[in-house]
């Protein structure tokens, strides 16, 4: 795609749908026509009927518009980016970041701290994991990198809170192993394409 | 409102008990009108309204009573404070004076007491001019309120207050002369009476219950024609600067004034408080108040509102030459028929 579209300045000629008004009036007779005419044109009837039968769809017909918010809401995409969560391995249960340190390189606003050590196996353990949600842009850098697909955006986008800590802690983050059942994968920044299955080739060996 | 005529059989007590019987009702409906405004207008933009405070929101108007009692009264530094003061309560006060002329329910009779209830507190025998003059004092409210505040808007309120009440009043008084014309009588209650036998006057009157209609709407200040305090352009106009229990009993005088408006139109071209069929008196006047009620908001949810300068071209050129016509009409019919 060439960037000629978006270098046209002259936006006055694109896409504006004229309306189709009527010519001014010149002469009296005009005058008089259009009076008639806008007199016998039973305008103000249309008006009239289009909002009983508003209030009739909303009222008798189901088609109430609001959505009373905090007790309904309505579904956001699967690839909004709110809240991070730290997904879980649905077989062991154990964390899937493998303390890479990926995503803390990547955030782009600095604001993913954490600190790793080797644990009694040798194996790589995350002990601090924050994300400062006061200086994330949620962009979605830090799931796209994550080669564990261990760090995700969720679905918690009501953050309000007293502390700004609420939200933020490894352990607030991580799905609660009761409910790892529950978990699902997230289909945005850094998924696994839906094909990705047909895309995996055998590694060419003839070197 | 006790000292005017009364016809032999109407004590002090009955009239009194009708007067605060209207001055309970109309301002209880004033506020509850309110309520079914907002519900209402929810409605036709398929919202649902005030639903929070007690069931359906209903106690939403005690909240609003609440909060309007205890904000703080704000008068501005450079206002005139007597007249700021007084603006409100000539607005609210010339409202229910219209209404004590108006004939609202039947002639009942409080069964144990004995006391005899008259369907109108006083009947005037000049009823109409009465309320019409008494709606057209009514004026001074926001005119006095928008001069009185030394702000802009409420200047340009005031002014607008005086040009489209004094213009439309002028519609008001030339069409209701043509059912005058035919019913011979001033008094509402010959009105009702003359209704009597079922025919209401607008089959014989549709012109002058249009013009009436759209005169009246102009007059309480009612969507097409609310320029008074129309908030794109000028704020709020008259009521710029009022706060809390004053600017209430502005808003408690313009539904006052809506239910007069609705009182009036079911008396003298609706059929008043007839019996229609098997529906009693009271039943349909209420009723017809109500639609007439109904029918202001439908309009506010349908219409948009028109420029000054267009209301003014539509009072002169249009509907003074339509009343004017009418009742030469109606004069001619009546010395042909009569
Ligand atoms: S979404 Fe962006 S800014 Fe927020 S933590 Fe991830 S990389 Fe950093
Ligand atoms: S990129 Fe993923 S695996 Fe690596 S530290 Fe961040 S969350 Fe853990």
């Amino acid at each position: 795609m060439s960037l000629e579209q978006f270098k046209n300045r002259n936006v006055g000629t694109q896409n504006y749908v004229k309306l189709d008004l009527d010519h001014t009036p010149t002469s009296g007779w005009c005058q008089f026509k259009q009076v008639v005419k806008r007199t016998f044109k039973p305008e103000l009837f249309v008006g009239l009927w289009v909002t009983l039968r508003e209030m009739i769809n909303a009222l008798f017909r189901g088609k109430m518009h609001t959505t009373q918010y905090p007790f309904e809401k309505l579904p956001i995409s699967p690839r909004y980016r709110a809240i991070h969560d730290m997904l879980r391995l649905l077989e062991s249960g154990h964390y899937r970041c493998i303390g890479c340190g990926l995503c803390e390189k990547i955030c782009i606003s600095n604001c993913i701290t954490m600190e790793t050590r080797y644990d009694e196996n040798q194996r790589k353990e995350v002990s601090e994991y924050t994300i400062n949600f006061g200086r994330c842009i949620f962009c979605g850098y830090c799931a796209e990198v994550c080669p564990e697909l261990a760090i995700v955006h969720g679905q918690r986008y009501e953050t309000a809170s007293e502390q700004r800590a609420s939200f933020s802690l490894f352990e607030d983050m991580l799905t609660p192993i009761d409910q790892l059942n529950l978990q699902q994968e997230y289909q945005g920044f850094g998924a696994v394409s839906p094909n990705a299955d047909e895309n995996i080739k055998k590694t060419p060996l003839a070197y | 409102m006790e000292t005017a005529t009364m016809l032999p059989e109407v004590t002090a007590a009955g009239v009194i008990i009708k007067a605060v019987l209207i001055l309970a009702v109309i301002a209880a409906i004033a506020g509850f009108g309110t309520y079914i405004e907002r519900k209402v207008l929810a409605f036709m933009q398929r919202r649902l309204g005030p639903q929070h405070v007690g069931p359906f929101g209903l106690l939403q108007l005690a909240a609003d009573g609440i909060k309007l009692f205890t904000k703080e009264d704000i008068i501005p530094q450079h206002a005139n404070k007597i007249i700021f003061a007084v603006a409100p309560v000539i607005t609210a006060a010339t409202a229910f004076i219209a209404l004590a002329a108006v004939p609202v329910f039947p002639d009942f009779t409080i069964p144990l007491l004995d006391i005899y209830v008259p369907s109108i507190a006083s009947d005037v025998n000049v009823g109409i001019l009465f309320v019409l003059g008494m709606m057209a004092a009514g004026l001074y409210g926001p005119l006095l309120a928008g001069m009185a505040q030394a702000n802009k808007w409420g200047i340009i309120g005031s002014a607008r207050t005086a040009i489209q009440f004094l213009s439309y009043e002028v519609v008001t008084g030339l069409s209701i002369l043509a059912p005058i014309m035919m019913v011979g009588s001033l008094s509402f209650v010959d009105f009702n009476n003359y209704q009597a036998d079922g025919t209401w006057i607008v089959v014989y009157q549709p012109v002058a219950f249009v013009l009436f209609l759209i005169a009246g709407y102009a007059e309480t200040n009612r969507t097409p024609f609310d320029l008074l305090e129309h908030e794109a352009e000028i704020v709020s106009g008259y009521v710029t600067e009022y706060s809390g229990m004053r600017w209430g009993l502005f808003f408690i005088g313009e539904y006052a004034n809506m239910i007069t408006i609705g009182v009036i139109a079911s008396i003298v071209f609706l059929g008043g408080y007839n019996d229609f069929w098997i529906f009693p008196g009271w039943l349909m006047i209420i009723a017809k108040i109500a639609f007439s009620f109904f029918f202001m908001l439908w309009v506010r949810a349908a219409w948009p509102h028109i420029r000054p300068d267009q209301l003014m071209w539509l009072c002169w050129k249009v509907l003074m030459p339509l009343a004017v016509v009418n009742v030469v009409i109606t004069g001619i019919v009546m010395m042909i028929v009569g």
